[in-house]
């Protein structure tokens, strides 16, 4: 008897009979792999598989001795079982009966570089396609709705509303705060130069109205809100509860999309003021702190130096990101799949193609201000 | 019998929201049985698997798992318990964003040293025992029927060959001729991999065709465990509303099946 504790296999050349010993459970599986194919097998005749001191079989083991095995020979040998137990007899003809489909395991030909780029355009395109579907969509279902006010989703939007604009305040607020000390930091360094402090408000006004509020305050609820948004319904996509809606006669679009949609582009301007407001207000403690100017002062250039068109035009921004951040939010949501991998992935692009389309948009709207002098 | 049960609850009892929803739970599940779990909805079937299972903790009493005290074991110890679990949820829980393969051979790639040409080939072989076709192998979860969704769920919770397996609710949902090709295919793992098979199900059935015995449960105890032609004959009135229910009677009326 082969006694090494290791050892799984004893096999006899000459009457060309392995006999196993011990368990041949998944744990061992590689060991045993190992010792089986350290054996020097015969190219004819016929194997005997003696599994008498066999302590504990399971159906890795069994895989083993039936197919495992057979694809160490150089060439196909008939195998005989003996002195096996009877369940384990009745794991192993299972196991062999399933062996005329186990080879045939479907092979997948990754595609070529070709492929990958057409594959990518084909995607590409049918996605702008369902972004104009839902764009589409959207518009029909508002034209629809747009006359009857007592259906509209009074209590959704409030919700929505509340959800984000009231409670993006604080996050907002400190945020334009600092940028407000950080402009008028930078910028003030360098007025103070030519002695041409006062000329911060002028600045600060500005580029906070007309740039920074608006601009911040977007790509803040874009992180914040947009997100949300893809989450949402993304989960509520997985669940279908979408489908749910759709078959009640309710469509998702009335009770979900348009009150987020509405919500934002009643908030985001909000916002908007909120954030020129906090930037102002931390320009303003900089530029007394560093470039001594009293408070008086800065109120009272403010007023004559800035006119209300430079508010106007960032708030007018402000619906025009809002529409942008809220559809695209919806969007990928509703492009959402059934698997977990797709809730994050599309939330992600709900954020990044936000932000993109938000400073595409501002850059637009730079363009266009410029060219009729506005 | 004379061996000691490789599941053993004594006394368990568990609080949720504001009531007791176990009061004093004992059961005791032999080596190599298929044991069902029957009861109302919201008698605390699936918590109480939960709680054999480790996801959650008993407020009182004591599991024993393979004679291992697991309400105190330290979590490694608790990993090494796991790993001779294979579960079937109630919701496949399938990992959805890997092919039906893939989720398979997940359990094999996590616990065992094997190359990737034999891990591939155990897996399928475990599709293939669960009753899955070659092809779906590489489909994903949401591209299935629900049927084969059970089943490739399966295929998952005998990957790692388990000493026990829990399945909950494995017939809800499927077609007299799946649930049946599911019973069989219950019965053969027993039979050829000397499974002990734990089955929470509503299917009577199903309780009837596989169990070796059934544990009712209601009012927060196990009312009886018995094989299932002894069950149903049990006077308790919670139990005679389970069986004696015009579904109860029409299947164990019609039930071409010899109860075992």
């Amino acid at each position: 008897m082969h006694n090494n504790i290791n050892s799984f296999v004893y096999y006899n050349k000459q009457n060309q009979q392995l006999r196993c010993e011990g368990k041949w459970s998944l744990t061992s599986l590689s060991d045993i792999q190992q010792q089986l194919s350290s054996i020097a097998w015969p190219t004819e005749g016929q194997i005997e598989i003696d599994g008498k001191a066999i302590t504990q079989l399971d159906s890795a083991g069994a895989w083993l001795l039936t197919i495992g095995i057979k694809k160490l020979f150089s060439v196909p040998l008939s195998i005989h079982y003996q002195h096996f137990s009877k369940q384990q007899q009745k794991l192993i003809s299972l196991i062999e009966n399933k062996i005329t489909t186990l080879d045939s395991l479907p092979s997948l030909s990754p595609l070529n570089q070709l492929a990958l780029i057409g594959q990518l355009v084909v995607r590409k395109w049918q996605e702008v396609q369902a972004f104009l579907a839902f764009t589409g969509k959207l518009t029909q279902e508002t034209l629809r709705l747009l006359p009857y006010p007592f259906r509209w989703r009074w209590k959704a939007l409030g919700c929505m509303i509340d959800q984000t604009g009231l409670r993006a305040l604080p996050i907002i607020a400190l945020l334009s705060f600092m940028i407000g000390v950080v402009i008028t930091y930078q910028m003030g360094l360098q007025l103070r130069n030519y002695g041409a402090n006062i000329f911060i408000v002028d600045l600060l006004g500005l580029s906070i109205l007309r740039e920074f509020g608006p601009l911040l305050a977007a790509i803040m609820v874009a992180g914040r809100t947009g997100s949300a948004f893809t989450a949402q319904l993304g989960t509520m996509k997985v669940n279908q509860e979408i489908d749910a809606l759709e078959t009640l006669g309710r469509p998702p679009t009335e009770l979900l999309i348009l009150p987020r949609i509405v919500a934002l582009t009643v908030t985001l301007p909000l916002l908007t003021v909120w954030s020129d407001l906090f930037g102002v207000l931390g320009g303003m403690l900089m530029a007394k702190n560093l470039l001594d100017i009293s408070w008086q002062d800065f109120l009272i250039r403010f007023q004559h130096q800035i006119p209300v068109k430079a508010l106007l035009i960032g708030l007018g921004k402000a619906p025009i990101f809002a529409l942008l951040i809220a559809t695209i939010g919806c969007f990928t949501g509703m492009q959402v799949e059934r698997n977990a991998e797709s809730v994050g992935r599309q939330t992600t692009r709900s954020v990044v193609l936000a932000i993109f389309f938000i400073i595409m948009a501002d850059a637009a709207f730079s363009i266009l201000f410029s060219t009729f002098k506005i | 019998m004379n061996k000691s049960p490789i599941i053993e609850l004594t006394h368990v009892k568990t609080w949720v929201q504001g009531k007791w929803l176990h009061q004093d739970i004992n059961l005791a599940i032999q080596t190599g049985e298929i044991i069902g779990i029957v009861g109302g909805s919201g008698c605390g079937k699936t918590t109480l698997l939960r709680e054999i299972l480790m996801l959650q903790p008993p407020t009182r009493g004591s599991i024993k798992i393979f004679n291992r005290e697991v309400t105190t074991a330290s979590y490694a110890e608790l990993l090494k318990i796991q790993q001779r679990f294979g579960v079937c949820f109630q919701q496949n829980a399938l990992f959805s964003s890997f092919t039906v393969l893939e989720n398979v051979a997940f359990p094999l790639q996590e616990h065992a040293r094997l190359d990737k040409e034999t891990r591939q080939s155990l897996a399928l072989l475990k599709i293939l025992l669960a009753g899955l076709r070659t092809d779906t192998a590489h489909l994903y979860p949401a591209e299935l029927s629900g049927g084969m969704q059970k089943r490739a769920a399966l295929a998952r919770a005998i990957a790692l060959d388990p000493e026990i397996v829990f399945l909950d609710e494995p017939t809800a949902g499927l077609d007299p001729e799946s649930a049946a090709g599911l019973d069989e295919l219950i019965l053969n793992l027993r039979d050829t991999m000397g499974l002990t098979i734990v089955l929470i199900t509503h299917d009577v059935d199903s309780l009837w065709r596989v169990t070796d015995r059934v544990a009712f449960l209601g009012e927060g105890r196990v009312l009886c465990i018995d094989s299932m032609p002894a069950l149903v004959c049990h006077s308790h009135p919670l139990i005679q509303a389970f069986f004696k229910g015009p579904r109860g009677k029409v299947t164990k009326g019609d039930n071409e099946w010899k109860p075992k």
